[in-house]
């Protein structure tokens, strides 16, 4: 399996994910600088976490309209699997990839600690390692995760089995005091409509290993590549 | 050369005595030009040339054979084996931080990320030590609130974890904060980059963010007390931009891993002027500078401004010759400035030159070696006398007196300021904020580096040599409980005004004191940062001699950390226990009193003890270990059960002691250790045979609660929620 991931200026979790993904793979992802005109054939395309363009006028807003994501949306509809965490869940949302946005979250501060998600679904090319229902906890580290949608498109995404993540507590319960950022009806990571887009706001990149604090994150990547491999 | 009249009025605005002015005329040969006095001005203010703390610092060790570099250059640099080494240093931003906390507190941080990854190395960690006012002053929240935004919102934009610090409340901070950043860095020991420049003809570049009005002045306000407008200041408070600095980061990483640079230093206090008098100074050659060759981001800007500017994120590098097209393309790709402002001359002079005009000549060698040195008169605090514990009140009932502890401003959790830092990024984290001294991995390696901040202010205060001895100690003692060795430390000397006998008495004996645990710890100070003049209407902070400690591990998985483990584990006491009650937390935070002597700090006690836990921890002995500081055995007990979620079953060691001294004592030199229950006999034998006290108090439990013989019992979870509520519920309050 081969995966790219995209650097923009002020990208800084793009050596997390490629620890992260080479554990998994085998190999090491291709590293694309944002300015390249096209992305290489790969089977993954990754937006890692940071802070692209500074988070100046928007997060995600600048980037998604750089250079390299053209060649990432067509891509994209022919079908090549992109993931985006944090800052590149922020870019889905930006280039329209995905529905809703990311706004401040709702205690303006920034969040750094693990939190609990459920899964929705196991039914996609990346939640293959994961069972429907169950509990992980992987870290959040952002500013802007507080995930909006309108009422018809949030019902959309449920119906069609859009929903990824939940934050929520210990025991898989759906309440406020699970919820770090505020985002509606706990929303953590959604799918676009054909389950080839995934953005999330939590980091599972930096819980693959026990001395990190737990390994919940490692079956995104192992399902992955065994999804794609 | 200048239309601007230099009266006696601008000399001392300038915060030039009369005598300092009469070495400018002497070294001039005649009237200095307006930028002229400027560079003057900064270059000998306190916060540059270390005038009255100068002598002082000589003094402390700065040797050990894995030292590679100590203090003098922008940041020290240890030897951590493989080929590798780590940089460090920790800076003060306390005047700007408190004039405008968000702003002053990120560009602290900007800063000293500036100064360690301009020596090669990529920033791996931050910590910070934070000091603010009493939390019922009107301004302690808005400033908690900017301080660790500011402090968040940089570190985290530049992705490095900021992994722990420290952060206490006294009134002697209500007009002086102290915010003091640590950044520590990671490189190659064949590519470190140093900043005395060197090759006449060579070119001088300029690189990073414009130029621009703000922060001019700002080394002179940090060499100044506050008064009653300090507030008008705000304008000479520089504004960050931590996304350009990322770029800079990587710019000149990517450029270091080429053979361009010949010399490197950052802008930081006093901007364009230090960075290029100190790179000249050192390589004992002359620098001649076009002025209108500065990227400015606002037209017009004076010879003046451009060279007392401190605007953020910009560095200045002397390259190689034929290799500025290569470094220009760099910059180019991280849309970065790349400007060639000037040359190395053989002239021993900085010559400046704006629109033709020579706008400044001024002799390197009178700027840096004639600069102003002090020797400040200097009074010894007196000896406070010995406080019996037996006269100080036990409190009526001691698990009141715990959870009030476990729930006072120092004490209780911190967790509300680094949820809001980033401390899991780059994924090497593996102590995170809250533990004894943070851990990070170093990458593909089985090493880790031990990261510590500390300093008890109220010990210094009450007795300065003793104090800054403890400040020492206990950081030497912090990374011990990891498992790692101390390698060196960096300090941040937090002081009030040093005119006065009094201050300077209390700077001299701090810096003897941690002169003293250095030598006895073979703990050298690297780098540090001297803030002095943290004094508003006269009322100076308390001492506050802030230590960053670096130490190493070389195998992370051999790593003891703060939480017990499972139930069954003996808990062993190492060091002895004397009920030391003076100037100690239970006394102010129960008895509401300041009084009595510091813990005496016995440095071959000490050493014995640490050693002896270090060498228990590498041999897998121990599933827990904290160092004994704040509030004694029984808030040391309460974070292991907190941290583990276990309890605990103990009784306090026989002795004469009076039941509190022996709980709340504050003697130093001590451990709390957990071992598995069948190891126990043969670690007191060991700890017998190395000369070590230590005795077995009981054992872990899994009922969730914490007992103490006689005492107490108290439920984990009460505690719990009495430490982590108070620093929500005090922010959350209008």
């Amino acid at each position: 399996m081969k995966a790219a991931v995209i650097v923009f200026p002020g990208t800084n979790r793009e050596q997390d994910m490629v620890d992260a993904l080479s554990a998994c793979m085998g190999n090491d992802p291709i590293l694309v600088w944002h300015g390249d005109p096209t992305v290489p054939d790969v089977d993954l395309i990754v937006l890692p976490g940071g802070f692209s363009y500074g988070d100046y006028l928007r997060s995600g807003a600048m980037a998604a309209r750089s250079p390299v994501m053209r060649d990432i949306i067509a891509k994209s509809e022919k079908g090549v699997p992109v993931l985006g965490v944090c800052n590149g869940f922020q870019i889905l949302t930006e280039t329209g990839m995905l529905p809703g946005a990311l706004m401040r979250n709702a205690d303006l501060k920034f969040v750094c600690k693990d939190v609990r998600l459920k899964v929705e679904t196991s039914q996609s090319l990346f939640a293959g390692g994961y069972q429907a229902g169950q509990v992980i906890r992987v870290p959040v580290a952002h500013h802007d995760g507080n995930y909006f949608a309108d009422e018809e498109t949030l019902d959309r995404l449920e119906d069609r089995g859009q929903i990824a993540f939940r934050y929520c507590d210990e025991d898989g319960g759906l309440n406020r005091d699970a919820n770090p950022n505020g985002s509606i009806r706990n929303i953590a990571g959604i799918y676009n409509e054909a389950k080839t887009v995934l953005g999330m706001m939590p980091h599972p990149e930096n819980m693959i290993e026990s001395a990190q604090g737990g390994t919940d994150g490692l079956a995104l990547f192992s399902g992955m590549v065994e999804a794609l491999s | 050369m200048t239309d601007v009249t230099i009266t006696p009025e601008l000399v001392a605005e300038h915060g030039l005595t009369e005598e300092e002015y009469g070495r400018v005329l002497a070294l001039q040969g005649r009237e200095p030009t307006i930028t002229e006095l400027g560079i003057y001005s900064v270059m000998w203010s306190e916060h540059c040339s270390y005038k009255s703390s100068k002598k002082w610092l000589k003094t402390l060790p700065t040797e050990a054979p894995w030292v590679i570099c100590g203090p003098g250059e922008n940041a020290g640099v240890v030897d951590i084996g493989d080929g590798q080494a780590a940089i460090f240093k920790m800076e003060s931003h306390n005047h700007p931080s408190f004039i405008e906390p968000y702003q002053g507190a990120a560009t602290g941080v900007g800063g000293i990320m500036r100064d360690v990854f301009t020596m090669g190395a990529r920033p791996i960690a931050n910590m910070n030590a934070l000091r603010f006012g009493h939390p019922d002053h009107a301004k302690t929240r808005h400033l908690v609130a900017g301080v660790v935004a500011g402090i968040g919102g940089y570190g985290n934009c530049m992705g490095v974890p900021t992994v722990g610090g420290e952060c206490d409340f006294h009134p002697s901070y209500n007009g002086n904060i102290l915010v003091n950043a640590m950044t520590v860095g990671l490189a190659s020991t064949d590519a470190i980059f140093y900043s005395a420049a060197a090759g006449v003809g060579n070119p001088v570049v300029y690189v990073g963010s414009k130029t621009g009005r703000d922060g001019i002045h700002g080394a002179t306000m940090a060499s100044a007390e506050f008064d009653d407008d300090s507030e008008e200041k705000r304008p000479t408070v520089q504004v960050g931009d931590p996304f350009t600095e990322k770029l800079l980061l990587e710019a000149c990483l990517e450029l270091m891993a080429t053979d361009a640079i010949v010399a490197i230093q950052d802008m930081g206090a006093a901007g364009l002027t230090s960075s290029s008098v100190e790179m000249a100074g050192k390589g004992g050659v002359g620098i001649e500078l076009n002025l209108n060759e500065v990227p400015a981001r606002e037209t017009h800007m004076t010879a003046y401004e451009l060279m007392l500017s401190e605007s953020q994120e910009r560095m200045l590098m002397v390259l190689k010759p034929g290799s500025q097209g290569q470094a220009k393309a760099i910059f180019d790709k991280w849309e970065l400035d790349f400007a060639v402002i000037g040359r190395l001359t053989d002239t021993g002079h900085i010559v400046l030159k704006k629109d033709g005009d020579r706008v400044a000549d001024i002799p390197l060698d009178g700027l840096n070696d004639a600069a102003p040195e002090y020797d400040r008169p200097w009074t010894e605090t007196a000896a406070r006398a010995p406080l019996d514990p037996a006269g100080v009140a036990e409190p009526d009932d001691y698990a009141d007196a715990l959870m009030r502890l476990m729930a006072c401003p120092d004490v209780a959790s911190k967790r509300w300021i680094w949820e809001q830092y980033d401390h899991l990024i780059r994924g090497h984290t593996l102590q995170r904020p809250g533990s004894d001294a943070a851990v990070v991995r170093i990458p593909d390696s089985r090493k880790g580096l031990a990261i510590t901040t500390d300093c008890t202010p109220r010990y210094c205060y009450a007795d300065p040599r003793t104090g800054g001895a403890q400040a020492v100690a206990e950081s030497w003692r912090n990374i011990t409980a990891t498992g790692a060795k101390p390698l060196a430390m960096t300090d941040c000397m937090n002081f009030g005004n040093p005119e006065r006998p009094q201050i300077m008495g209390q700077f001299a004996g701090c810096i003897m004191g941690m002169g003293d645990a250095g030598r006895a710890l073979d703990y050298p100070i690297v780098s540090g940062n001297v803030s002095l003049y943290n004094e508003t209407n006269g009322e100076a902070v308390l001492p506050t001699p802030a230590i960053g400690g670096v130490g190493l591990l070389d195998d992370v998985d051999a790593m003891a950390t703060v939480a017990f483990k499972q139930a069954g584990d003996a808990v062993i006491v190492v060091g002895a226990g004397r009920g030391h009650l003076g100037s100690s937390l239970y006394l102010r935070e129960i008895t509401g009193s300041e009084d009595g002597p510091p813990p005496a700090v016995d440095l071959e006690a000490e050493r014995r003890n640490g050693d002896f836990v270090r060498q228990l921890i590498r041999g897998g002995k121990v599933t827990a270990c904290h160092d004994l500081s704040d509030g004694g055995l029984a808030v040391g007990l309460a974070e292991m059960c907190l941290a583990g979620g276990m309890g605990a079953e103990v009784s306090l060691p026989a002795s004469d002691l009076p039941r509190h001294a022996a709980l709340f004592g504050e003697d130093q030199a001590r451990y709390v250790l957990s071992v598995v229950a069948g190891s126990a006999d043969e670690v007191i034998d060991a700890a017998a045979s190395a000369g070590v006290p230590a005795n077995v108090i009981g054992k872990t439990t899994g009922d969730g609660h914490l007992t103490v013989g006689e005492c107490f019992t108290i439920s984990v979870a009460d505690m719990r929620r009495a430490h982590e509520q108070w620093l929500p519920d005090y922010m959350a309050a209008p």
